[in-house]
């Protein structure tokens, strides 16, 4: 063991931190100027049922033409064992989540079914009594903020898009799309890895990979921090990733804005086989990690959005899908970095 | 207006009130603004002697009017046997002891405390006679006392340009043993005190005069005699004299027990009375001083607070002016740093916890509890029992896991671990419950991030929490509160970066 040096103690300890004012320059959004600035400004505490509650966001999302993936069926109340039963014996696939779950908690996934038991996306087997027990874990409150009585809907497992196949591991990606005032922002494509369990959080080791707007191609791909240009587990380069329907992606998240209400919005979204783009859920509280994964700041995006004037504001969504594309591409953006 | 501008205009509201109540009870009531201040108390203590005669008896003292300078703590008076009250009679309170019969030496006392405060010692116009009865001096063997003190009169005139100056120089010849007059004098009134002759003369002068009667306060005297000061009438405003030195004004340690009136103590039925008098000084705690000054004169910042509730119930609320202490350290921790912790507030419980177990004893037996119940709840986990149910069996665990260790150490000899019974349960159930959600979800490297984060910011809380200067602030002065208020809803208004995003975001940078 060396001597204890402080000196170079302190200089690692700076090194692992960045000045505030490179932030700020950056356009970097924290997350206190997240809170008082966006959510509590542009978010109505009375709209967020409607995506605090995945059953709320379905029932909205049918309402205004979005789609989203099929409900199969919802328990309002402690379902009985046979209910369940008859609900899930005669499907193969299926997806067990609580309407108010948070962080993906308390979701289930079962991709097939040997008799009696179920098989999960990584291959471990559940038991019947297993998802019973789920059903009544969701129900009694367990993965939902405050630990209050939650609902419980039973999904069809999302036919998805082979693109995306081997960017990810076990998981199915899924797109992150931050919309300001009805203007898709910033996106991203979360892939989950074998570090990250099949989990698409970002903060466990999945991959984040920054989507251009403007072409739906990845710009930029993160994992834990770190700059990547390939996929850990498959070894496929991000560099030729390229989302498909990408225009139809960002005009669903664009009408987002109207459905909810909510000025500052995350939409997650997930591309089916068949059907396109699908809605997964909306979020009030968009989490910050979306700038890691573009490596660019979101608070000068969101600033160019704020300082429009009202005519601007009330365009159609296709008008603003193509304002996005065109004003916040990954290229103009760099260009705009270079001139600052 | 915007919201923002009303927090800060809000806050300053809040910081000023709080602020100015703060500095009125320091500078006003006299509470301490650092801890461990002390203040000296005086304790005077006249004792009443005479020897009684048999038939019925009743002694009259005069009690010390409220001197300015002077604070009046407490009184107590001791005399077994006799009846007691106080008298109000021209001005002055007497304290009046009578009994039907008694024989042989009688003792009465009276005790008070004093505390002195910064100020002038004397109020300025005073009802106080200002008549001169002039002394008869036309007696014929008198002829030379009358000529000597108008000598003294007229050359101490002559010397002075106003009654001030006049008394003074009055003062300086009798002080003098050279000066012929004033041996005359002296020797003609023998048994006559300084001040007494010194009353004698202003008289001949036809200046109004008193005396006053008091004591010097040093500590450990006893059986002092009360000491006189002389008090002039200059026209306009009674000027106090102290006669051996002859300079104007109250000596700074001296109270004041009777100015002008009549006698001290007076004794009907007894005879070889006296009075004395004995000095302690004490230092009594400076809150405990504006406690007791502050509660004779009904003051409603110290009637209507905290202070007016049970001793009991008065130790509670120390620890619950706490919290909100332990709030800010929370708040500043999540909104400045960034730390994640499991459950908003729960590390202000758990720090209140180590205030009463010690931290150490409390760190042990806090992880011991945790792990324990991880444990039991990773079990009763495959049970599969409804989520109520499972919380009451964690609470009933950690119910029987605090009991075990209570009488396990116990035995063992460690008797420190017995305060295990200050954790909150629910509170500790509940944490299990959720950190084995937690290690479920997110595995155990988040569990340990999470509990050392509680853990942390506990240990913050517990330490900025049993600092003494903050104990003394939040009890004493909870007025405080309002500024932690104002401080608080400036510190949500913060749009800044967190410590942790400087880390988080530091890819951007480069």
């Amino acid at each position: 063991m060396g001597r204890f040096d402080f000196s170079q103690f302190v200089a690692k300890l700076r090194g692992g931190f960045v000045s505030p004012f490179a932030l700020r320059r950056l356009g970097v959004l924290g997350m206190n100027a997240r809170n008082v600035h966006y959510i509590a400004r542009y978010n109505d505490r009375d709209l967020y049922p409607i995506v605090d509650d995945k059953l709320n966001t379905k029932h909205a999302a049918r309402r205004h033409g979005i789609q989203v993936p099929e409900l199969i069926a919802a328990f309002e109340s402690q379902p009985s064992r046979r209910r369940v039963l008859e609900v899930i014996d005669p499907l193969w696939q299926f997806v067990i989540k609580p309407a108010r779950g948070s962080g993906g908690k308390g979701i289930l996934v079962v991709v097939g079914r040997e008799g009696d038991t179920y098989l999960k996306p990584s291959g471990a087997a559940v038991t019947r009594e297993d998802v019973l027990r789920h059903v009544s874990n969701i129900h009694s409150g367990l993965y939902s903020l405050g630990g209050k009585p939650d609902r419980v809907m039973i999904e069809a497992l999302v036919d998805f898009d082979p693109v995306f196949d081997k960017y990810s591991f076990e998981g199915v990606p899924d797109i992150r799309v931050i919309v300001f005032r009805g203007f898709p922002v910033m996106a991203m494509l979360r892939c989950s890895t074998h570090s990250s369990d099949g989990k698409a959080n970002l903060h466990q080791g999945a991959v984040g990979v920054g989507i251009d707007l403007a072409t739906g191609k990845s710009c930029h791909a993160v994992q834990r921090g770190l700059r990547i240009s390939r996929h850990p587990d498959t070894e496929m380069p991000f560099g030729e990733l390229v989302v498909p329907g990408w225009r139809d992606l960002l005009r669903l998240a664009s009408r987002c804005y109207e459905m909810t209400g909510l000025g500052y919005l995350g939409c997650d979204i997930v591309l089916d086989r068949k059907r396109g783009p699908l809605l997964l859920e909306a979020n009030a509280r968009p989490g910050l990690a979306i700038q890691v994964a573009n490596g660019v700041g979101l608070r000068t995006r969101l600033k160019h959005v704020e300082a429009m004037d009202l005519e601007q504001l009330e365009k159609s969504v296709e008008e603003r899908v193509s304002y996005s594309m065109q004003e916040f591409a990954a290229a103009r953006t760099l260009e705009q970095a270079a001139s600052a | 207006m915007s919201p923002r501008a009303q927090v800060y205009i809000l806050a300053a509201l809040l910081a000023l009130m709080g602020a100015g109540l703060t500095i009125y009870k320091n500078q006003e009531l006299g509470f301490p603004l650092l801890p461990g201040e002390y203040r000296t108390v005086w304790t005077i203590e006249a004792k009443v002697r005479f020897t009684a005669e048999g038939g019925p008896v009743k002694a009259s003292l005069t009690l010390p009017r409220a001197q300015r300078n002077m604070e009046v703590l407490g009184e107590t008076f001791s005399s077994s046997g006799y009846g007691f009250n106080i008298v109000r009679d021209d001005n002055e309170y007497r304290a009046v002891w009578s009994r039907r019969s008694a024989t042989g030496n009688q003792s009465l006392f009276y005790q008070l405390d004093v505390h002195q405060t910064p100020g002038a010692p004397l109020e300025q116009p005073l009802e106080l006679s200002t008549e001169v009865e002039t002394p008869f001096l036309g007696a014929r063997e008198q002829e030379a006392v009358r000529q000597a003190i108008y000598s003294l009169v007229g050359s101490a005139r002559e010397r002075s340009a106003d009654t001030k100056t006049f008394t003074g120089q009055l003062l300086t010849a009798l002080n003098d043993p050279r000066n012929q007059d004033r041996n005359l004098i002296f020797g003609y009134y023998k048994d006559r005190t300084l001040v007494d002759v010194a009353l004698l003369v202003l008289a001949a002068a036809d200046i109004p005069a008193h005396r006053i009667r008091g004591l010097y306060l040093e500590d450990d005297r006893r059986r002092l005699d009360p000491e006189d000061l002389l008090e002039v009438y200059d026209g306009r405003r009674w000027v106090v004299f102290e006669p051996n030195t002859g300079n104007p004004g109250v000596p700074k340690n001296f109270f004041i027990w009777q100015r002008g009136g009549k006698s001290l103590l007076d004794v009907e039925g007894g005879r070889n009375s006296r009075v004395t008098f004995s000095v302690i000084s004490n230092d009594v705690p400076a809150r405990d001083v504006a406690m007791l000054s502050t509660s004779n004169e009904k003051e409603a910042l110290v009637d209507f607070s905290i202070y007016s509730l049970p001793i009991e119930q008065q130790s509670i609320f120390k620890l619950i002016l706490l919290v909100p202490v332990g709030a800010l350290v929370v708040v500043l921790l999540r909104v400045f740093v960034g730390l994640r912790t499991s459950g908003t507030f729960m590390p202000v419980l758990l720090a209140i916890a180590f205030i009463e177990t010690r931290l150490f004893t409390g760190l042990a037996i806090f992880v011991l509890i945790l792990v324990l119940g991880l444990w039991v709840r990773f079990y009763l986990s495959r049970l599969n029992l409804l989520l109520v149910a499972r919380i009451a069996a964690v609470v009933v665990t950690v119910v029987i896991l605090m009991g075990a260790i209570s009488v396990v150490s116990y035995k063992l000899g460690i008797e420190q671990a017995l305060t295990v019974t200050f954790f909150p349960m629910i509170i500790l159930a509940w944490t299990i419950e959720r950190m084995s959600i937690v290690w479920e979800e997110d595995g155990p490297y988040e569990v340990v991030v999470q509990a050392g984060g509680s853990l942390l910011v506990a240990v913050l809380a517990w330490w900025v929490m049993t600092n003494r200067f903050v104990e003394h602030w939040t009890f004493n002065f909870p007025e405080l509160l309002l500024v932690l208020l104002g401080f608080i809803l400036i510190v949500g208004n913060y749009t800044g970066y967190r410590l942790g995003e400087l880390m988080r975001f530091r890819q951007l940078v480069r």
